[in-house]
């Protein structure tokens, strides 16, 4: 067994167990803790994958910016812990065999009918980080250039829009 | 060498857990959590797959969904804080104003 392959198995065992943990906890901010574990070992995968730029902006966005909203709006709802909800009895092996038929199908597709697919590059050769993020940045900037405003054209939107869904109107009652 | 299938399944199991959480949890925090997930767990996939095709192309896809990811989730948390103030609640069962 290769030193990447190792690597791979003990890093996929940490982000499903994480994944689990998330699926599973009762309190709301360990679920969010264990969703950032889970980020950062799929940004491991990404720089084992030799996209140090990706990894780093996983890394920045989703555990820096996003969870830390997530932590944010758990405690400022004080939704820690909540009392169980009285679920339907079926829908729990509903849900999981259906997920379970999910899986299966993704799987069935993914592997037996799209066999050899052929590997990875391994880290050594994928990993060139200047040349990567030079014809990264060259990319972003002129084939995907239109792209990328719009991007910026809806975070902006969606800025305007959080404020405006959040603030209270003037003379509306206290809600 | 890592076969990229082995990073297919692992997005495919990340992607059913997400799944699950959306189908088997009632609070809206979760399950938005979930959906994050999923998305990380597509990522995964499209790296995985540029990776082996040695193109850019898949990077860059990643980088417009991490912001689309980014504006999505400003919107979602707004309005499940505007639910809690309504509902004092984050239960999705709760969430039942439309119906009759």
């Amino acid at each position: 067994m290769t030193l990447d392959l190792a690597l791979f198995l003990v890093l996929a065992c940490i982000a499903v167990a994480s994944a689990l943990g998330m699926l599973l906890s009762r309190n709301t901010v360990y679920a969010a803790l264990y969703l950032v574990l889970n980020f950062i070992t799929v940004a491991i995968f990404y720089l084992l994958l030799g996209a140090p730029f990706i990894a780093m902006a996983q890394i920045t966005v989703y555990t820096g910016a996003i969870m830390v909203l997530f932590l944010f709006v758990i405690m400022l709802l004080g939704a820690e812990n909540l009392p169980a909800p009285n679920a339907l009895p079926w829908q729990k092996p509903l849900a999981i065999a259906l997920a379970a038929a999910l899986f299966a199908e993704a799987a069935y597709l993914l592997i037996v009918k799209a066999r050899s697919l052929g590997n990875v590059l391994p880290p050594a050769e994928a990993i060139n980080a200047t040349e990567n993020l030079r014809q990264l940045g060259v990319a972003l900037f002129q084939n995907y250039l239109l792209p990328f405003e719009i991007v910026s054209i809806l975070l902006l939107v969606a800025m305007i829009g959080a404020i405006t869904l959040t603030k209270k109107e003037k003379g509306a009652r206290n809600g | 060498m890592v076969p990229v299938d082995y990073y297919v399944i692992l997005s495919a199991i990340l992607f059913t857990i997400g799944v699950l959480g959306v189908l088997i949890r009632r609070n809206a925090l979760i399950i938005f959590m979930s959906i994050e997930l999923m998305l990380n767990a597509a990522n995964l996939a499209i790296v995985a797959f540029g990776s082996v095709i040695e193109s850019f192309s898949g990077q860059i896809f990643v980088f417009f969904v991490i912001a689309v990811a980014a504006a999505e989730v400003a919107i979602g948390l707004a309005l499940i804080v505007e639910i809690f103030k309504s509902k004092r609640s984050i239960d999705v069962d709760q969430v039942s104003g439309l119906k009759g």
